[in-house]
């Protein structure tokens, strides 16, 4: 597996300050375009920090954050999301009220049209960008798999179908970037091996460059072309899985340091 | 069991009477009315205890009015019930639409002349617009003031939102009060108010202010447009968005839906809504006055979306006629009636708000969703307690 040398997205030298509190530490990552690569690390070592000032939710207090050529490090959220880079959430937070396919309509918002006066009137511009939007929805339902639950409201979906609406919600944006946050958890060894063949067959049918934090190491190992371990905010370890694993400094972090030294004794 | 709460979820989703039976039936009860206001009443062979029980129980006036708060409270509920925000100074608006018709439509500002396309004679001084244009442009400057007030409001999250708008709602209505007087500038008249308005023209004939059942036509057609300008809305591209807001507003921002843009646009729609209803109001009352626009209107309407049911046109206009009703015919009636047969004197009027506030506490208690639930939302409300089973197993988790 080769990465691609053409990156999609490219941070440098990101710090993130709360306070006293050094979250993520001069951190720079980059992601190659159509490629599966993960964060990892301990509880606290500032991943999901690291995902929201790529995702705009927090601005980074040093560093910048290229999307292809444009810089997007002060974009708001909803501009980020609407160039091309989606994001699921660790915690189900899709709109449980609204049905699957509405779910991902909303999604569609930034690439649709019509404004008020159309909407009202009923246009045939808008009737047509409805529809397209309608059956484009259904099209990425059907490919995650939960097409038959289209017209059904998204809490009633059991937690599997869930995790594949979020999914599906993120593709309706049309993105270059996928960002999953933990999207195994909650799931059984069995289920989180069927996600794993549905990352590539997502990556390859929907040409995006993946991101995945997570904590499940045999998805990790088995999903990723890289992986970059943080701990304490910065970057201890990036390279392939079989480099990642034998790397001295990600087992201290992950089992301490004691550990680590009776493993090499 | 996923499979029976896909069930249930189905004819929750699919069930409800469709908006189409609704809306005949809205204008099937708006025709008999008509009707009857039009024709049975001021005919002689009517008999009188009949007429008595219409004057008593159902006069026009009261009718009219109650169309008022129905024609507001459909805005309202785009605010309140579709894109979830909490908004207590809603009064404000209808202020504003109720000085758009008393600045437009009377001989208020003498100083100067300007008649467009309105039936009084042309001798008279003042500004004089036709009232279809007035409501459009009643309409459009409370969208004007609705993104100016909203743009710094709307910021703010649920109870600091409440509070800010609550006191929108108290600033606008006390310039009104007391621009007398802005630098020699009369803007409001004062405590005086704003009096005697255009007719409005129909084409057949004007329409004076005791033309209660032309009148009647004038607003059932005003509130018909705004549950028309609601429904389209809600199923389109920016209803999603509101929907989605309501639901999650993060993940909704996550999702491309500009929150900003998209909540402001609710504000302006519900301002137009409560402008119109103001130059409706103006011409019921045949004149705009200050004291009538206080805060109780902000949280009557409320009550109005609450009780019929928040996020469904239909319920709300229930919600909104009933309660209006109640208060300006209702409880006087009740009490006549009351009084008269039992020689006693207790004043009805005067328990409106501790009903109001039972009916609220009632209704929160026992029938959150409303009258007439928004199908989504009696989707949530009624699943605990009726059926254990319909709750997603990781629900039970959190």
């Amino acid at each position: 597996m080769t990465l691609s040398n053409e990156l999609v997205l490219d941070a440098t030298n990101i710090s993130v300050q709360f306070g006293g509190l050094l979250a993520v530490n001069d951190v720079s990552f980059n992601i190659p375009k159509k490629s599966v690569v993960s964060l990892i690390g301990p509880n606290g070592a500032g991943k999901t920090t690291f995902f929201n000032v790529l995702t705009g939710l927090y601005k980074p207090s040093e560093g910048k954050v290229m999307f292809g050529d444009r810089e997007i490090t002060d974009l708001p959220p909803h501009k980020i999301a609407s160039i091309g880079l989606a994001r699921t959430f660790q915690n189900i937070r899709l709109f449980g009220l609204m049905t699957a396919e509405e779910n991902l309509m909303v999604a569609m918002h930034s690439h649709l049209k019509s404004g008020i006066a159309s909407t009202i009137l009923r246009t045939p511009r808008q009737r047509k960008e409805e529809k397209e939007a309608l059956d484009t929805a259904r099209e990425i339902l059907d490919f995650v798999g939960i097409g038959k639950w289209a017209s059904e409201y998204a809490r009633n979906l059991s937690y599997g179908d869930q995790r594949r609406l979020e999914v599906a919600r993120a593709l309706a944006l049309k993105p270059e970037i996928l960002l999953l946050d933990e999207p195994t958890a909650g799931m059984n060894p069995q289920e989180s091996g069927v996600f794993v063949d549905f990352v590539h067959r997502v990556r390859d049918a929907r040409d995006v460059a993946i991101l995945l934090i997570e904590h499940d190491m045999s998805v990790v190992m088995s999903v990723s072309e890289r992986i970059t371990v943080l701990d304490r905010g910065e970057k201890i370890a990036e390279g392939s899985p079989e480099e990642i694993r034998s790397n001295q400094r990600v087992i201290e972090a992950y089992l301490g340091k004691a550990a680590s030294e009776g493993r090499g004794k | 069991m996923a499979t029976r709460a896909a069930r249930k979820a189905k004819k929750a989703a699919k069930q409800p009477v469709s908006h189409r039976t609704w809306a005949l039936g809205y204008l099937a009860v708006a025709a008999v009315m008509f009707a009857v206001y039009q024709y049975a009443l001021p005919w002689e062979g009517l008999p009188l205890p009949i007429y008595d029980f219409l004057q008593l129980w159902l006069p026009p006036s009261s009718v009219n009015e109650a169309l008022v708060y129905v024609i507001c409270a459909l805005g309202l509920n785009i605010v309140v019930g579709y894109a979830g925000l909490l908004d207590l100074g809603y009064v404000a608006f209808w202020a504003i639409g109720g000085y758009s018709a008393g600045w437009f439509m009377s001989n208020f500002f003498e100083q100067w002349k300007f008649h467009g396309l309105s039936s009084v004679a042309t001798t008279e001084p003042g500004l004089h617009i036709n009232f279809w244009l007035v409501l459009v442009i009643g309409g459009a400057v409370c969208a004007f003031f609705g993104v100016v007030i909203g743009a710094p409001t709307l910021r703010l999250k649920s109870d600091y939102l409440a509070l800010v708008t609550l006191g929108f709602g108290e600033i606008i209505p006390q310039i009104f009060f007391n621009g007398e007087n802005i630098n020699g500038f009369n803007l409001s008249n004062g405590t005086k108010g704003i009096t005697r308005l255009d007719p409005i023209p129909t084409g057949v004939k004007d329409l004076g202010p005791f033309d209660f059942g032309s009148k009647f036509v004038v607003f059932v057609l005003l509130a018909a447009i705004m549950v028309f300008i609601s429904l389209q809305l809600r199923r389109g591209r920016l209803g999603r968005a509101w929907l989605a807001i309501r639901e999650d507003e993060l993940a909704a921002s996550m999702m491309g839906v500009p929150l900003m843009r998209t909540k402001l646009a609710s504000y302006a729609v519900g301002a137009v809504a409560g402008g119109i209803g103001g130059v409706a109001f103006a011409t019921h009352v045949d004149g705009v006055y200050a004291e009538r626009f206080n805060f109780s209107i902000s949280i009557f309407l409320l009550a109005m979306v609450v009780l019929g049911g928040m996020g469904n046109v239909w319920g709300v206009i229930l919600g909104a006629f009933i309660l209006a009703w109640v208060n300006s015919t209702g409880l006087p009636a009740l009490g006549d009636t009351f009084n008269s047969q039992f020689g006693t004197e207790v004043d009805f009027p005067s328990f409106t708000f501790l009903l109001f506030g039972l009916v609220l506490i009632l209704m929160i208690l026992f029938k959150r969703e409303g009258l007439i639930p928004e199908s989504r939302l009696r989707l949530v409300l009624h699943e605990g307690d009726a059926d254990e089973e319909l709750k997603p197993a990781h629900e039970e988790e959190k």
